[in-house]
């Protein structure tokens, strides 16, 4: 009875947290603007996001700003990273508690204050603003998701590496970088995921008719969303999913090895 | 005092090394001639392993001079020194298979594949690994990491190989195996090992020198035999094997004084009625019956030991301690007798300071 009790208790949850994602899901196939109305089965707003230029064009801002972004705080968290593990202890936390504030920070203060310095140095807002703004938060999840691994390894394998003839920079892209690879990696993946996430941050810094998926919707809320919109966050979900996946089956592939 | 000379592959001269407030290395001089087996032992904290990643160039000395081939190499990185060093904790790549982590130095020199193969080959077969080029480090066990790590210095071909405590994760009987192999290889490579340990018997079992070394200084450098036979010092003494130390006075030359009575010896060049320290061996007294014995005690404890029984005997304020493979029984009354060869002298002053002879 207990059991049954607290299992239910878990499925109450479960369908609390997806409920409105399946609506979503649901709604994105129905075959009927209504958001009341089920008229049965259709593609036709996956059709129509692909055919729709302004939707297209968000969707590819997104990506790009979030592979781009990604890929620039991957390097510079990495680097960081390794700097970071270096530092005397003391100087190493003092530099963690200055990169941990813009991941503490509200959204909106970051995308302000951001938003102030771009106009301060008189840089027009537009693609590389929001860009810049995606790269600047994402870097402290980078640094946080390599540090472990950096604290994981045995330092002595640097000194081996020199040991045996080779340069620092060698010892570091032969031996240190593929030991941290998999926090590289989640790093890389946590920085796509919280770049499309963003809507605050980008809001603040984008210009020009910019626009990512979330402020595109954001503006189309005023005339009635487009149920396209339904199709493209199903979309946005199920890409979240697999990656999630990806980054479990990695994990517990390596546990499984160890 | 052996200076610096062309057949020294490394003379460390005058190094100071201090961490934080603790001198790690105090005014140290060590003179590392070719192809010798030569170990650094001492208690941890002692500075052996300070100065072997001095030599290794994992650590600059504060002051002194670091000498290869009587040159200074105190700029030289790691990676450009020709040696190898065996780490404490093995240090393999554990993203690599085990050819590859053999490999990594040869590939670094940009060897060509095929010369590459045949080395890896040549060293797997020499630490008795051949057929475990695919394995992953981690599905090796220590004693297995540590041949490979051995394998992975010595496929650079280098003039030197250095071991931090290589030994001590693996236990005592694949220890005293690796020993014995170590001592054959450096024999048939021909090249110079220095070798750190804590561990006397392991030093004792390897070494053609032992450096002794305790708080940063050289306490006595020599051949086995001379440091177990003739320790300079207290340290030294109680650090190599077991050991009675007496208070005792030289009262003459082959004449000493000790236990309340004069005991013949083999030591001279003391002052007259000078007081020394008397070391002898817990193997080298004899218990006799107690009529025939030079003293007198009675023994208080009996331990069985494996080869021999351990036994402590009280004379006076003395307590003796004996290794003997004849038992006595506690409370029993015996005689002890010391000969003159199995007496050491020790000068009272000696334990500060020695440089290596």
């Amino acid at each position: 009875m207990k059991k049954r009790l607290s299992r239910l208790y878990f499925y109450l949850v479960l369908l609390f947290l997806y409920a409105p994602i399946l609506t979503l899901v649901v709604l994105s196939f129905n075959n009927n603007k209504s958001r009341a109305k089920w008229g049965g089965f259709s593609l036709r707003w996956y059709n129509e996001l692909f055919h729709n230029a302004t939707m297209m064009k968000a969707l590819w801002i997104t990506v790009s700003v979030a592979l781009i972004a990604a890929l620039i705080s991957t390097v510079i968290g990495t680097v960081s990273a390794i700097a970071l593990h270096k530092c005397r202890p003391r100087i190493r936390k003092a530099l963690l508690d200055v990169t941990y504030v813009p991941m503490m920070n509200s959204d909106i203060v970051t995308g302000v204050s951001l938003m102030l310095l771009f106009a301060f140095l008189r840089i027009e807002r537009g693609f590389l603003t929001l860009l810049l703004s995606h790269i600047t938060f994402c870097i402290p999840y980078v640094i946080l998701a390599i540090l472990p691994k950096l604290y994981g390894i045995n330092m002595s394998v640097y000194e081996a590496a020199l040991d045996l003839g080779a340069t620092p920079f060698k010892a570091y892209t032969r031996i240190l970088i593929p030991e941290i690879m998999p926090g590289i990696i989640s790093g890389f993946l946590m920085s796509i995921t919280l770049s499309i996430d963003d809507f605050v941050i980008s809001f603040f810094n984008t210009g020009h008719g910019v626009q990512n998926i979330s402020i595109l919707v954001n503006s189309s809320k005023k005339v009635g969303i487009n149920p396209a919109n339904y199709a493209l966050s199903a979309l946005m979900f199920g890409a979240v999913i697999i990656i999630l996946l990806i980054m479990n089956f990695k994990d517990s592939k390596r546990s499984n090895v160890q | 005092m052996s200076e610096v000379n062309a057949n020294n592959i490394i003379d460390l001269i005058d190094i100071s090394k201090t961490f934080g407030d603790t001198d790690v290395l105090l005014n140290f001089n060590l003179h590392i001639k070719k192809n010798e087996f030569l170990t650094l032992l001492g208690p941890s904290g002692c500075g052996k392993t300070t100065t072997l990643r001095i030599i290794g160039g994992f650590e600059k000395p504060d002051s002194g001079q670091v000498l290869y081939h009587g040159e200074d190499i105190q700029d030289i990185p790691p990676n450009k020194r020709n040696f190898n060093t065996v780490f404490q904790k093995y240090s393999l790549f554990p993203h690599m298979n085990i050819f590859e982590n053999i490999a990594f130095g040869l590939r670094i020199k940009k060897l060509p594949e095929a010369e590459i193969r045949k080395k890896v080959t040549w060293a797997l077969d020499l630490v008795n690994l051949s057929g475990f080029e695919k394995r992953k480090p981690d599905s090796l066990s220590g004693g297995q990491q540590q041949r490979i790590a051995i394998a992975r210095a010595i496929v650079c071909e280098p003039e030197m190989l250095l071991f931090d405590e290589p030994l001590g994760a693996l236990d005592l009987k694949l220890r005293q195996e690796m020993q014995h192999e170590l001592k054959k290889l450096q024999r048939s490579l021909g090249i110079t090992f220095v070798y750190v340990t804590h561990d006397q018997e392991e030093a004792l079992t390897m070494s053609d020198t032992i450096v002794v070394m305790n708080e940063g200084r050289i306490q006595q450098a020599g051949t086995p035999v001379d440091i177990y036979n003739e320790p300079k010092n207290r340290f030294v003494a109680r650090f190599i094997g077991e050991s009675n130390i007496i208070d005792g006075t030289m009262l003459e030359d082959f004449k000493a004084q000790f236990a309340g009575r004069e005991f013949i010896c083999v030591d001279s060049g003391f002052g007259k009625n000078e007081e020394v320290d008397v070391v002898i061996r817990p193997e080298d007294i004899k218990l006799v019956p107690p009529d025939d014995g030079m003293l007198r005690g009675t023994v208080t404890s009996v331990f069985f030991k494996g080869v021999h029984y351990e036994m402590t005997v009280q004379q006076g304020d003395i307590n003796w301690l004996v290794q003997s493979t004849v038992s006595e029984n506690v409370g029993d009354t015996v005689g002890i007798n010391i000969y003159p060869n199995d007496i050491h002298i020790m000068r009272k002053s000696e334990g500060d300071s020695f440089t290596q002879e």
